[in-house]
């Protein structure tokens, strides 16, 4: 059982994508599970639901409406030919776009319940202390949300890895550009390649577990350091 | 300190899951910006609130608040919590659990409006005993330990207004006793005002100089601590507390009898003698139902305390059993309440302006 050179850059081109994905919903998660956890307005609910759709649409369908966006006649399209950077289905970056919605929830829900799970308490002690709202933010909000943060992280890198319907949408089969490991997978056994499909599942399986195992360990020691705020 | 006053005009509702008004605040008062004014209530009056308003931690709330005659909400402006120059001491302390004690303390001295040096640094957190836990972590304090950690750093941030919302409610009786006397020595060394919610009146009457009485959302009394239990029309939850409150001095030890003979404002009275030196101040309590009234000295009685009173003033209510009456004690500016039968009044014909005599069953020390 050893890796083909395609298996290596299927591998490799899934953690550059994986990584970057969560890279940038890192940071355009934080400001928006921070609004959805402490908002009072009533667009929470839409803005939550429009969230949350990744989690029960096919990916296909993600991926579908995303070509047609993407597309010379889409929005996207129209806005990433404008820039000069041409037409994004079956490039890298077009795949990057897909991921971040399709991964989105994973990343916004466990970031915005740690918020929650911290209250106003703590938030109003800093502020007495004259903390500005930014300092607040980064001195109590963020390590005290640490754990929501790193489950974060890791769900939304382990979900980008396993996708596998959008990237069929939109992004193809070319080798080094959007041939991911779920793709390679795909092709094997379309190939009647069973070892080669055996070989890269086995990597993927083991993967997952070790995932979701560091992450419920994760969760463990997150529960007392959440609910001991302030006590 | 100057003598400039809080003045506090706020009103605020808020309306329960059907929209409709769940509880309202009204208040519009002056405070003395010196001294320890206790915010007195039963749960839910809104004192807690008012507090809040004052830090600014309230945002729906119309009004004006200002302090020292600095402005800090009035109809068009809202200065943020962070800009007040406040401290405040939740009931629940509210130490950052991520943090050391010591950078709990950091995090107030980097945020200090006022620079804060190392003599006022250790002048705090010697003055509340925690020199010894700042290696802690904030999460392994005890009770007693977590609130004047607290109290030390909202003291840091060098506030001109120390705002405390029932510090000691989620304590034992004995760390209660452990905290009240630094309450009192923080707002002697540090000359700060403090305003200290609570629904205690025994916590109270120990340090107060002044007391605000709250009741669904209003102000029902607004007076010093020496007037403000010694009037007839308390709020009914607060009749049984009608007393004079006094501060006496210790003059003189009567060995043989166990008594220390305290003058209070022209007028003396014995008190069993609890260990205090000569010269020390005490506060008196004296409850208006352990205040008889007698129309001459009476001598065949067992009772120590007699003064001399013209009565000012007698409670009229034909529905009670028993009135509040009020009297200047003769040769003090001091009156003293009383608490007599309907009955007794009308038997022996007592009257404005008359002179009797008070017997004082019981006097309570209360620091």
């Amino acid at each position: 059982m050893f890796l083909s050179d395609s298996d290596i850059d299927a591998i490799i081109l899934t953690l550059k994508l994986a990584s970057t994905v969560t890279f940038i919903l890192l940071l355009l998660c934080t400001p928006l599970a921070y609004w959805l956890a402490r908002t009072q307005s009533w667009l929470k609910a839409p803005v939550s639901a429009l969230v949350a759709m990744p989690l029960i649409l096919p990916p296909t369908v993600i991926g579908f409406y995303l070509l047609i966006a993407m597309g010379p006649n889409g929005p996207i399209g129209e806005l990433s030919q404008s820039l000069g950077i041409g037409l994004l289905p079956f490039s890298f970056w077009g795949l990057v776009l897909g991921s971040l919605f399709y991964s989105l929830p994973f990343v916004v829900q466990p970031i915005q319940n740690a918020i929650e799970a911290i209250g106003t308490k703590p938030i109003e002690a800093a502020a007495t202390l004259h903390s500005t709202p930014l300092s607040t933010f980064i001195y109590i909000v963020l390590p005290l949300a640490k754990p929501g943060f790193l489950s974060a992280a890791v769900l939304g890198f382990a979900h980008t890895v396993g996708e596998f319907g959008i990237v069929l949408m939109i992004g193809g089969n070319i080798p080094k550009e959007t041939k991911v490991v779920s793709i390679q997978i795909y092709d094997n056994v379309e190939a009647l390649n069973y070892t080669g499909a055996h070989t890269l599942s086995a990597v993927m399986l083991i993967f997952s577990l070790l995932v979701l195992l560091s992450l419920y360990t994760l969760q463990q020691q997150s529960k007392s350091a959440i609910f001991s705020v302030g006590r | 300190m100057s003598n400039t006053n809080l003045n506090i005009k706020q009103t605020l509702t808020r309306l329960n899951q059907n929209k409709l008004p769940s509880f309202s605040l009204a208040v519009d008062i002056q405070l003395p910006s010196q001294g320890i004014t206790a915010v007195l209530g039963e749960s839910g009056c809104g004192k807690t609130t008012l507090l809040r308003c004052i830090a600014g931690l309230e945002k729906d709330v119309r009004g004006h608040v200002i302090v020292n005659s600095e402005i800090w909400q009035n109809d068009d402006f809202y200065l943020p919590a962070h800009q007040r120059k406040t401290g405040f001491v939740f009931q629940d302390a509210q130490l950052f659990s991520h943090m050391t004690v010591k950078q709990n303390l950091a995090f107030a001295v980097k945020r200090s409006h006022t620079k804060v040096d190392n003599i006022y640094y250790t002048d705090v957190i010697t003055t509340l005993g925690i020199a010894h836990l700042e290696r802690r972590d904030s999460i392994n304090l005890s009770g007693g330990e977590r609130q004047r950690v607290a109290i030390a750093r909202a003291l840091l941030i060098r506030p001109q207004l120390l705002l405390m919302d029932e510090p000691l409610a989620s304590l034992d009786a004995a760390r209660k006793r452990e905290i009240l006397p630094y309450l009192l020595c923080i707002q002697r060394q540090f000359n700060i005002p403090i305003v200290y919610v609570s629904h205690s009146t025994d916590e109270i009457t120990k340090i107060a100089s002044h007391v605000l009485i709250m009741e669904q959302g209003k102000v029902v009394r607004n007076a010093p601590i020496n007037e403000v239990f010694s009037v007839n029309n308390l709020p009914l939850n607060y009749a049984h507390e009608t007393s004079s409150i006094v501060d006496a001095k210790i003059i003189s030890r009567h060995q043989q009898w166990h008594l220390l003979e305290v003058s209070a404002n022209g007028f003396s009275l014995f008190i069993e003698d609890t260990g205090q030196a000569i010269g020390d101040e005490l506060r008196l309590r004296i409850h208006a139902s352990d205040v008889s009234v007698a129309l001459k000295e009476e001598q065949s009685n067992s009772i120590i305390n007699k003064l001399a009173a013209v009565i000012r003033k007698i409670d009229i209510d034909d529905n009670k059993a028993s009135l509040i009456i009020k009297a200047d004690v003769t040769g003090s500016d001091s009156s003293l309440v009383a608490k007599v039968t309907r009955k007794s009044i009308n038997d022996l014909k007592l009257k404005e302006q008359m002179t009797v005599w008070l017997q004082i069953k019981s006097v309570a020390i209360l620091t």
